[in-house]
């Protein structure tokens, strides 16, 4: 009699398989920190079209907005930290190549993943009130306060509104084959978030472990998914690349610098760039970027 | 003769605006807000809790880039928790700042299509209505103090107020700190106010280099401030513990030597 949980290993192909056009995915990660860029490299490569992201953006921002996916975009910021700047984002946005877009607070974006989370519609928040974040988004509306305060004012606050995802997509350090999952880094972000306000969520992770490994090592503070939030999980080794994913690697200051180079420079650049790295499979990927390291060596 | 630099006087302005704050959350973005907040836990405010900028809060306050003793964990979503709680305050940039204390690092031009744009609106919004904020303009110019920012990002106190109260009760900006002048925003109607010029800097230079008109605090006599000099033991913190490496006369270099 089997007594395990289900096998939930898929491929990245698969992944990408089981995503559709015009749906609202979140990417987890922060910025230019543990993104799944590998599940990002293979959107860019496929033939969806007419996606809402939702991110904490850096570089994968940047790569879907170059690749034409994005429709709307949900965001605080992009960046990649070190480079402050995203050029790839900069030239959607100063282009309009992005239909719509929806710059939040980062503490508004926070609430709005909580909403979705809890299944509820919207939660209050101060964050946005005064700022021109409503007034872009003018569809986000306030809610009053049913309770006075000490002085009698009925506080109006911003009904920051669920960002309720299709799909979340997240990279974490280890996870077993059933989607238990754990991060070995300094700050788990907000992938369990995005987990739980997603229909669906796909896992990819540097290394797929055995149950017993997974927890035998590693205190249990770090699981930061079960499986119940988990629908698929893909094992891509150098997965986040070239964002960090602390401790198995650092974030590849040289290819960022590199890629943003590319990004900000001519359309020919661009097409070198994406020719010599994007163009083929997830390990040609990785063998491109193992040859350029070579070369700067 | 002062054997100080400009970038030591900046550091000992942002110190002083973390003199006061007791035990509570320094949080500064960018270099000398960093060795601002640090110097000021090493003299004036050894309560206040300061970061690696990225998940730890520090027990000392270390070298720019060290760690040293850790005494807590601040993961990006517990930041938000302490935004919230308010016991916070916040040194951010400005790519723009106004006549009314608004700040802008979203985007320039117009916001459905920038001529250029920048990091979105981050933790502005958020930040200003529940924490105090100031900022930081390592390099002032009427390019960065404009009359009207383009988007909306912090939320000065007048903005706050036609807002509500929700966004009024905690809205608190405090200090903004350039390479001339300290300011606050306590001119008339809660406008841009200078509070203190930096040694060497006239009022003219800051008046030609602000593209608004501000208020001017003044003693009883009619005199204008000057931001007080880093004391000796400051010096000596801000070269050989924090910063020995002079990464700051980078970001805030000597201004040219008049002509004599």
């Amino acid at each position: 009699m089997a007594s395990k949980p289900r096998d939930k290993t898929v491929s990245i192909d698969e992944v990408v398989s089981r995503l559709s056009n015009g749906m609202t995915i979140g990417i987890g990660g922060w910025g230019p920190r543990r993104k799944p860029m590998a599940l990002v490299r293979a959107i860019c490569n496929s033939d969806l079209q007419d996606l809402t992201v939702v991110s904490w953006g850096g570089a994968d921002v940047g790569l879907l907005a170059r690749a034409g996916k994005i429709r709307k975009l949900v965001y605080a910021f992009v960046s990649l930290d070190s480079i402050p700047l995203e050029p790839n984002f900069q030239r959607a946005r100063q282009h309009k190549l992005i239909p719509e877009v929806v710059e939040l607070d980062e503490g508004m974006f926070h609430t709005g993943l909580r909403a979705a989370a809890e299944r509820l519609p919207f939660l209050p928040a101060r964050a946005g009130l005064g700022s021109d974040v409503l007034v872009n988004n003018s569809w986000i509306r306030t809610v009053a306060s049913p309770y006075p305060d000490e002085d009698g004012a009925h506080e109006e606050l911003v009904a920051v509104p669920a960002l309720k995802l299709d799909v979340a997509l997240v990279h974490l350090n280890r996870a077993d084959a059933h989607g238990n999952a754990a991060y070995l880094g300094p700050d788990p972000y907000f992938d369990d978030l995005f987990a739980r306000a997603a229909d669906r969520t796909f896992l990819s992770v540097e290394q797929i472990v055995d149950t017993a490994e997974l927890t035998g090592d590693t205190p249990v503070q770090r699981l930061l998914l079960s499986r119940i939030e988990v629908t698929g999980v893909v094992q891509t080794p150098n997965g986040a690349h070239f964002t960090s994913c602390v401790p198995d690697y650092e974030r590849d200051e040289k290819f960022q610098k590199a890629y943003a180079t590319a990004a900000a420079g001519t359309d020919e650049d661009w097409a070198a760039f994406h020719e010599r790295f994007l163009a083929g499979t997830e390990d040609d990927y990785q063998a491109a970027v193992k040859a350029f390291h070579e070369e700067q060596a | 003769m002062t054997d100080h630099t400009r970038a030591d006087v900046c550091a000992a302005a942002i110190a002083d605006a973390f003199a006061d704050d007791g035990e509570i959350f320094a949080s500064p973005m960018g270099l000398l807000p960093t060795i601002g907040a640090r110097l000021a836990k090493l003299t004036s405010n050894p309560d206040l809790v300061v970061s690696d900028g990225e998940s730890l809060w520090l027990a000392s306050a270390p070298a720019i880039g060290r760690t040293g003793v850790v005494e807590g964990w601040i993961p990006f979503r517990k930041v938000f928790d302490i935004v919230n709680y308010g016991k916070r305050h916040v040194m951010m940039g400005a790519t723009q700042v106004d006549r009314d204390g608004n700040q802008n690092i979203s985007a320039l031009g117009d916001f459905a299509q920038p001529t250029r744009q920048l990091l979105g609106s981050r933790g502005a919004p958020g930040n200003t209505v529940n924490n105090r904020t100031s900022y930081w303009v390592p390099r002032h110019s009427p390019r960065v103090f404009v009359e009207a920012v383009d988007v909306v990002c912090g939320v000065g106190p007048k903005r706050a107020r036609t807002a509500g109260v929700a966004a009024s009760k905690y809205n608190d900006i405090y200090r903004i700190v350039s390479n001339l002048a300290v300011f606050d925003v306590r001119g008339e109607g809660d406008t841009v106010r200078l509070l203190s010029l930096h040694p060497g800097v006239t009022l003219e230079e800051v008046v030609a280099a602000t593209g608004f008109a501000f208020d001017v605090l003044r003693s009883a006599s009619g005199e204008v401030a000057t931001t007080r000099e880093p004391t000796s033991e400051e010096l000596h913190l801000i070269r050989d513990v924090l910063d020995p490496k002079g990464l700051r006369l980078r970001e805030v270099p000597e201004p040219e030597k008049a002509a004599s």
